[in-house]
C-alpha cells in the first residue's frame, strides 16, 4: 500500500484568489443560486454534527422575523482538534467571506466570532484582518460587519444554543430544542451558527462551484475535510483529506506500526479497534468527526484513556440536566470501582445501560455523546478495564 | 474599594450596561485583578442593575472567570488526553518544583498561580501550556525553566 492512497486536497489553505475576487463571485449571484449550489454541493456541517449547511441557510432566510444574524462558532474544544485555530490563523478572511456570503443569503448585516478564551492569542491579528475586510467590504458596498466575542473557557459553549447564552452574558446552559437556531437563536433571532470550516468551504463552493466539492468524498460525505491529527503518530498535525476513507487507509498512512484503537472524534466520538479498522469508513455513514484523530498505540492503557475522557465531561457538563450531571460522575466513580475490584466485572454491564440512558435523556449534545466513547471503549477493551 | 469602583465603570462605560456585556466586563476585570474578587461582583451587579446573585452564577460558570484570587502569571496545563499521553505530569511537576507550589495554588508574592485547565487545542504539539494568553508548546522540563525564569525576571 502506498502513501499516495489517501487523496490530499487544497481547498481550505488556498488563497490563489482573493477575497475581494470571491466576494464579488458571490454577490453576481442571486441567493437562490448560492443556495442550490451549496445544496447541489452536498456540504455538511464540519462541527461535527453534519446537518446540511444550504438548508441551515436556507430555512433561517425564510422566517418572518427580519433582524437575523450569522456565527461563526470558534468555540474548538472537543479533545483532539486544533484545525479551527489554524483556519483562523492562515485564512481569517475567508471565514469572514463565508460569513459575508451566508449574511447576503440570509439578509442579515451583523455577524459574531465567538472565539473560545484559550485562542485569545489570536485574536489582535484577527481583529486586524478583520478591520481589513471590513474594508473590502465598504469597497464593494456590501452591508455587513463582524464583531468577534471571546468565551471564558467552557466546553459547553461550543453547543450552538449554550454558545448564543453566553452570548448573551449568562451561564452557558444548552436551551431546550425545539426551537432551533434557524428560528430563534441569538436574541432569539432566526440565526445561522456555522463551524469556522463550514464557512471556509461555503465561501469556496460560491467560488468554484459545485461540482468541485462534490466529486470529491462518497454519497454520505462529499468533499473533503481538515483532519487533526494528533497522539501515537510520527505525523501529528493538520491535513486536508478527501472524505471516504477507512481507518485502516487512515492508519497505514498516519499510524507508528503499532496502532491499537484510533478516537474518531474527540473524546464525544467513538473509539475503533484495530479489528474493526478495515470497516470503518470515516464520515457520516460511518464514525463521524468534527476532525479530531487521536492514534493510540499498544503501550496505552484505554482505561486511563477513557477515565481521562470521563474526567473531562464531568467537569465540562454545564450541571443543568440530572442524566449528564450525576451520569458523568456515576461512569466516572463506576470503572474506578471495577479497576479497584470494588465491583464485580459484570457492573459494567450496568454502566453501560446508564451511558445508553444518558443518550436518551441527556438535554443536549454534550451528555448524549458520551454514550459514544463509553461503550465503545469498554465493548472493545473490556480487559483492560477489569485487570 | 475606589479602584474596583472605578475599575468596574470605566468597563461598563466601554461595553456598554446590558446583560450582553456583562462577560466582557468580568474578563475585563481578569485583565486588571487576575481574579473576580465579591466586591467587583457586587459593583458590576450594581452598574448593570441586575442581582449580584446573577453575576456570581454568570463569572462561576466559567472555568477562566476566576474567583479565587490569583498570581500575576496564571499558568494552565493542559490534562487532556494526548497532553497527558505525552508527559504533562513531568511538566506539573518541574512547574511544581520551580515555584515551590502544588497545584491550584498561588505563590506567596502572588506572582504565579498553577492550575490544569481542558484541552487548550494544541494536541498536536503536546505538553502544552498557557501563561495568560500566551500559549507555550511541545514542553520539557527544560524548557519549562527557561520559560519560567523569563517569567520570574520579568
Amino acid at each position: 500500500m502506498s502513501y499516495t492512497q489517501l487523496k490530499r486536497v487544497d481547498l481550505i489553505f488556498d488563497t490563489e484568489a482573493t477575497t475581494k475576487d470571491i466576494l464579488q463571485t458571490a454577490w453576481s449571484k442571486t441567493n437562490e443560486q448560492i443556495v442550490n449550489e451549496l445544496l447541489e454541493s452536498g456540504l455538511k456541517g464540519r462541527g461535527g454534527a453534519g446537518f446540511p449547511t444550504a438548508m441551515k441557510w436556507k430555512f433561517t432566510s425564510e422566517q418572518p422575523e427580519k433582524e437575523r444574524f450569522v456565527i461563526c462558532n470558534a468555540d474548538e474544544g472537543e479533545p483532539g482538534t486544533f484545525k479551527d485555530r489554524e483556519i483562523l490563523f492562515k485564512v481569517p478572511q475567508k471565514v469572514f467571506g463565508g460569513m459575508a456570503v451566508c449574511a447576503k443569503v440570509i439578509g442579515a448585516t451583523q455577524g459574531f466570532v465567538y472565539l473560545r478564551g484559550e485562542y485569545r492569542f489570536l485574536l489582535k491579528e484577527l481583529q486586524k484582518q478583520l478591520d481589513d475586510f471590513h474594508g473590502i467590504l465598504k469597497d464593494l458596498g456590501i452591508n455587513f460587519s463582524i464583531s468577534i466575542v471571546m468565551g471564558s473557557g467552557a466546553y459547553i459553549c461550543g453547543e450552538e444554543s449554550a454558545l448564543f447564552e453566553s452570548m448573551e452574558g449568562k451561564r452557558g446552559e444548552p436551551r431546550n430544542k425545539p426551537p432551533y437556531p434557524t428560528i430563534a437563536g441569538f436574541r432569539s433571532k432566526p440565526t445561522v451558527i456555522n463551524n469556522v470550516e463550514t464557512l471556509v468551504y461555503a465561501f469556496m463552493i460560491t467560488k468554484h462551484g459545485a461540482k468541485k466539492f462534490k466529486d470529491l468524498g462518497t454519497a454520505d460525505s462529499r468533499g473533503s475535510k481538515v483532519f487533526s491529527i494528533s497522539g501515537d503518530t510520527p505525523k501529528a498535525g493538520i491535513y486536508e483529506l478527501e472524505l471516504g476513507m477507512t481507518v485502516e487507509q487512515f492508519v497505514e498512512e498516519f499510524g507508528d506500526g503499532d496502532t491499537k484503537a484510533v478516537q474518531v472524534g474527540g473524546a464525544s466520538g467513538f473509539c475503533v479497534p484495530r479489528k474493526k479498522f478495515k470497516d470503518t469508513i470515516i464520515g457520516f455513514e460511518g464514525v463521524p468527526t468534527g476532525g479530531s484523530m487521536m492514534l493510540f498505540n499498544s503501550s496505552r492503557s484505554m482505561y486511563n484513556v477513557l477515565h481521562n475522557y470521563l474526567e473531562f465531561f464531568e467537569e465540562e457538563s454545564c450541571g443543568q440536566c440530572t442524566p449528564c450531571r450525576v451520569g458523568c460522575q456515576q461512569l466516572m466513580k463506576g470503572i474506578e470501582a471495577v479497576k479497584k475490584g470494588k465491583k464485580h466485572a459484570a457492573y459494567l454491564e450496568q454502566l453501560m445501560k446508564l451511558s445508553q440512558t444518558m443518550k436518551i435523556t441527556a438535554k443536549c449534545g454534550l451528555g448524549q455523546s458520551v454514550a459514544n466513547s463509553f461503550s465503545s471503549i469498554v465493548e472493545n477493551f473490556k480487559e483492560e478495564m477489569i485487570y | 474599594m475606589p479602584e474596583i469602583k472605578d475599575l468596574v465603570k470605566g468597563l461598563a462605560e466601554a461595553h456598554g450596561r446590558t446583560r450582553e456585556s456583562l462577560i466582557p466586563i468580568l474578563q475585563g476585570v481578569i485583565a486588571h485583578e487576575n481574579y473576580i474578587s465579591d466586591e467587583a461582583m457586587t459593583e458590576i451587579a450594581r452598574e448593570l442593575d441586575i442581582s449580584a446573585a446573577q453575576v456570581y452564577g454568570t463569572a462561576t460558570f466559567y472555568s477562566f472567570l476566576d474567583t479565587q484570587p490569583r498570581g500575576k502569571y496564571v499558568i494552565r496545563v493542559c490534562k487532556t488526553i494526548t497532553c497527558a499521553m505525552k508527559g504533562k505530569s513531568l511538566i506539573i511537576q518541574e512547574l511544581e518544583d520551580l515555584l515551590k507550589i502544588k497545584l491550584g495554588e498561588t505563590t506567596p508574592n502572588r506572582k504565579f498561580s498553577l492550575l490544569e485547565t481542558n484541552c487548550l487545542g494544541w494536541c498536536h504539539k503536546g505538553p502544552a501550556m498557557l501563561i495568560n494568553d500566551e500559549a507555550y508548546t511541545e514542553l520539557t522540563p527544560e524548557k519549562v525553566r527557561e520559560i519560567i525564569n523569563e517569567y520570574i525576571r520579568k
